[in-house]
């Protein structure tokens, strides 16, 4: 096995353990991006000289025995709309296609004081407006399991990175399945963490009620230990939760007998048929672990279109107000056509006349989602469906849909509108050989449980452990 | 469906300060029209009596210490701008006499 197919774990023991140095871990993942980046476009920068030194730091840590940097020596992937202190962070967009951030991502920090290594920034829709990669103002990624299928998005460079081996731990950042659904299409572990539960401080704003960082990896554990290091609270966001950050990694293997997991059709009727077979298939394995599946009724996930439609615009149109050109960036006519499309109808449903109608009327629905899921939530613990009603859609698919996005994301917006955690994991194949994701949502906070839930599906299925050809 | 006015689309346009030629407020008029429409189904769900939600984790008035911390520094601020002059931004004219 090279050493840029390792698992972030198994990276984490061989370094320790000095089977191999920081060094020739950075190298082996350059080497990959230099061979397959080309044809999957995961990456827009790509920090070789500043990673190798990074990397001989990190061996001479690791030499002297070092052990307080969970992460030391690991090559990471960022997400473009991440603030990277001397990096640029263009968020794929034109208007800050040569920013250079003077500070980092309060995520950014805590990987880079965990000892992590950054690899490079990878590509998006810009703005992360979109579920393709495709509005990228740069160029398209391509899905490594398929170089003529889109990786979704927005988080499309990170889950692809992930996919094709080019790094060992991604993040991500989701509004509403902008970790998930790439993950779903690219066949990674996605988290999408309770809005809250990490920091927001430097992440390139968005939804600001709604966005959530979070990481893309090859295997549940890895995820565990990323959100264990990202999460906590943070004075510079105050929406960041001081709920305490329990240690993800203790309970993964504890027994998930008896737990009450409840799937609504609604959400496999929205699905095509493939993707809701297996995903039913995974709901079986689960009974089979010893957890009791239910069906439950939720809201139609068809509204939760409409209300994310409302509150995303309008959130956007209030955060790209500040791209006037006049401190940093380009000026307003540097905005791609999406920008200016979402930033049309954001401005229109707050406008005067407008905002009781549209904004008003949408935080109304978002109650009675919320309090759906609560009453779910009495019912079962965690709740699984299809991430994505199908599998990654060819390149060119998102053009000419002014809502491609939101129906590519139907069944991730009804519980991102609920501040829910979710993860996706992949559960299976199409004919054509595409990964089908399946997610599993719990309540607030229970990030715990949706991992342990994950981590055992993940050990009773060890045949979907296989990579893509490029 | 309902249908946004040339009008009105030249006039988000302009709350949003973003300049659109004639083939743009077409298009964006024509695709607005059809968003808005789709999003006209939130009216066939009864919102009386139901409060908003606009924080989703219920947290309220978060604050801080009043405490003076190290800020960003000034020589990692200005490489920021398209031009400076002695210690600050140098930008265009802004406001015109007409605004």
């Amino acid at each position: 096995m090279k050493l840029n197919e390792l698992s972030l774990t198994e990276a984490q023991k061989g370094l320790r353990e000095k089977k191999y140095s920081a060094q020739e871990l950075v190298n082996s993942c350059l080497e990959r991006i230099k061979l397959v980046d080309p044809k999957l476009k995961s990456f827009i920068t790509v920090c070789e000289e500043k990673a190798q030194q990074e990397a001989k730091d990190a061996d001479g840590y690791l030499k002297e025995g070092i052990d307080n940097k969970p992460l030391l020596g690991i090559p990471f992937s960022i997400k473009d709309n991440f603030c990277t202190k001397g990096i640029k962070t263009t968020a794929s967009s034109n208007i800050l296609k040569d920013y250079i951030p003077p500070y980092n991502a309060t995520v950014v920090e805590r990987l880079k004081d965990a000892g992590a290594i950054i690899i490079g920034k990878t590509n998006m829709d810009a703005w992360a407006h979109g579920s393709s990669t495709e509005t990228s103002d740069f160029f398209t990624t391509h899905n490594p399991w398929d170089l003529s299928k889109l990786p979704g998005g927005s988080s499309g460079g990170s889950a692809a990175s992930i996919a094709a081996d080019e790094v060992i731990g991604s993040i991500g950042s989701e509004t509403a399945g902008s970790i998930r659904q790439p993950s779903s299409w690219c066949g990674t572990v996605g988290f999408k963490p309770t809005y809250g539960r990490v920091s927001r401080y430097g992440v390139i704003a968005m939804g600001s009620s709604v966005d959530s960082p979070g990481p893309i990896t090859k295997t549940v554990t890895d995820a565990a230990t990323i959100l264990g290091i990202i999460a906590g609270a943070d004075g510079r966001d105050a929406t960041a939760s001081s709920k305490k950050v329990e240690n993800y990694l203790d309970n993964l293997d504890k027994p998930i007998k008896n737990l009450k997991i409840g799937y609504s059709e609604k959400y496999f009727q929205a699905a095509n048929k493939e993707v809701a077979e297996k995903v039913k298939e995974s709901l079986r394995i689960l009974e089979k672990l010893g957890t009791k599946i239910k069906e439950i009724k939720l809201f139609d996930p068809q509204y939760a279109i409409a209300v994310y439609t409302i509150l995303q615009r309008s959130e956007v149109s209030s955060n790209l107000g500040r791209y006037d050109g006049i401190r940093y960036g380009q000026d307003r006519t540097y905005f791609g056509e999406e920008a200016k499309r979402r930033i049309m109808l954001g401005t229109y449903c707050l406008s005067a006349g407008y905002y009781d109608a549209y904004y008003l009327k949408a935080q109304k629905v978002r109650t009675i989602i919320c309090q759906d899921f609560q009453k779910a939530f009495r019912e079962v613990d965690l709740v699984i469906g299809p991430t994505s009603p199908s599998t990654a859609l060819p390149l060119g698919s998102s053009k000419n849909h002014p809502m491609f996005g939101e129906v590519a994301d139907v069944l991730v917006e009804p519980s991102t509108i609920a501040g829910l955690p979710g993860l996706n994991i992949n559960c299976g194949f199409s004919g054509e050989g595409m990964p089908i994701g399946m997610q599993i949502i719990g309540p607030q906070f229970s990030e715990g449980l949706i991992l342990n839930a994950g981590y055992l599906f993940e050990q009773a299925t060890p045949e979907l452990k296989v990579k893509p050809k490029i | 469906m309902n249908k946004l006015s040339s009008d009105q689309v030249k006039k988000v346009a302009r709350l949003a300060k973003l300049e659109l030629n004639d083939k743009e407020v077409e298009k964006l008029g024509q695709q607005l029209s059809e968003t808005i429409t789709y999003i006209d189904k939130l009216n066939e769900i009864d919102t009386a009596n139901i409060e908003p939600t606009s924080q989703v984790t219920g947290l309220t008035d978060v604050f801080r210490k009043d405490e003076i911390k190290p800020s960003l520094k000034l020589e990692d601020i200005l490489p920021q701008a398209a031009n400076t002059y002695h210690d600050y931004f140098k930008v265009k004219l802004i406001l015109h006499k007409n605004d």
